[in-house]
């Protein structure tokens, strides 16, 4: 598993309450290089799917308006302690991440 | 007799080819190139299926919309949202004035809850528009935000 997602997740009343972020630039292509005075080409992930026990259960498109290390906060219901959650990301270079955590 | 089976059989693959066409098949929600590069907000409901902005449905007592209204970085703009319509399968987030209107959109089974959290950026003063796609209909509910430092271009 990469570096690029992380979790936190709190589980109340059978529903999981999940926070993620991931370390991602988000470049608009607005953005001049400060030393080299070139523009910053845009880099933003497009796609994050959400699986639930491998299920999918949620899909997430995003563009260069979305902050960078994008934070997402989302609600599984019918979530047990020991539940698989995972999600994938993929970007407009071609570049992707994957992350999964256990239900604690 | 012959002509009205005939007739039927076209109306039945008719119906059945209109519904396909209607339905969103979740499975196949992709990232939307078209709508995501248009420039005009109008311009980019049209291509996701909202032919005339005028006729969308009021959501604002149905849509639970959190939003700043004075965001000091336009970079980190926190939005909540929680649909309360039924049968919510897609969520769609605009910022009226950035370069390119349309922030986001989410696709939802009816395995998660109609509700998303993140963090967006806006170029500058304007209403961001949460339009909520229910049982094949189109639902919005908008504020403003008073940006007092742009979030799209140098920092």
């Amino acid at each position: 598993m990469d570096k690029t997602v992380r979790f936190r997740v709190r589980l109340n009343d059978k529903i999981a309450d999940v926070k993620i972020m991931i370390f991602h630039p988000m470049e608009t292509g607005y953005r001049k290089d400060k030393l080299t005075k070139n523009m910053i080409p845009k880099h933003f992930i497009h796609t994050v799917k959400i699986g639930h026990n491998q299920k999918p259960i949620m899909q997430v498109h995003w563009s260069r308006s979305v902050s960078k290390n994008p934070y997402l906060n989302f609600r599984v219901p019918n979530a047990i302690g020991g539940d698989e959650l995972s999600i994938a990301w993929e970007d407009n270079m071609g570049e992707s991440g994957v992350g999964t955590t256990i239900i604690a | 007799m012959k002509l009205s089976k005939k007739r039927r059989v076209f109306l039945r693959s008719a119906l059945a080819l209109m519904s396909t066409l209607l339905i969103p098949n979740q499975g196949n929600a992709r990232w939307d190139k078209k709508a995501y590069n248009e420039v005009n907000i109008v311009d980019s409901m049209q291509s996701i299926g909202i032919r005339n902005p005028e006729e969308l449905r009021d959501g604002s007592n149905k849509i639970e919309l959190s939003l700043p209204e004075i965001a000091e970085n336009g970079a980190i703009v926190p939005i909540k949202i929680l649909s309360k319509i039924p049968k919510t399968e897609r969520i769609f987030v605009f910022a009226e004035k950035n370069p390119q209107p349309l922030v986001s959109d989410y696709v939802f089974t009816p395995n998660v809850e109609p509700f998303v959290a993140s963090r967006i950026k806006m170029s500058e003063t304007a209403f961001v528009h949460v339009i909520v796609l229910a049982d094949g209909i189109f639902y919005r509910a908008a504020r403003q935000v008073k940006v007092t430092i742009g979030g799209c271009g140098e920092e």
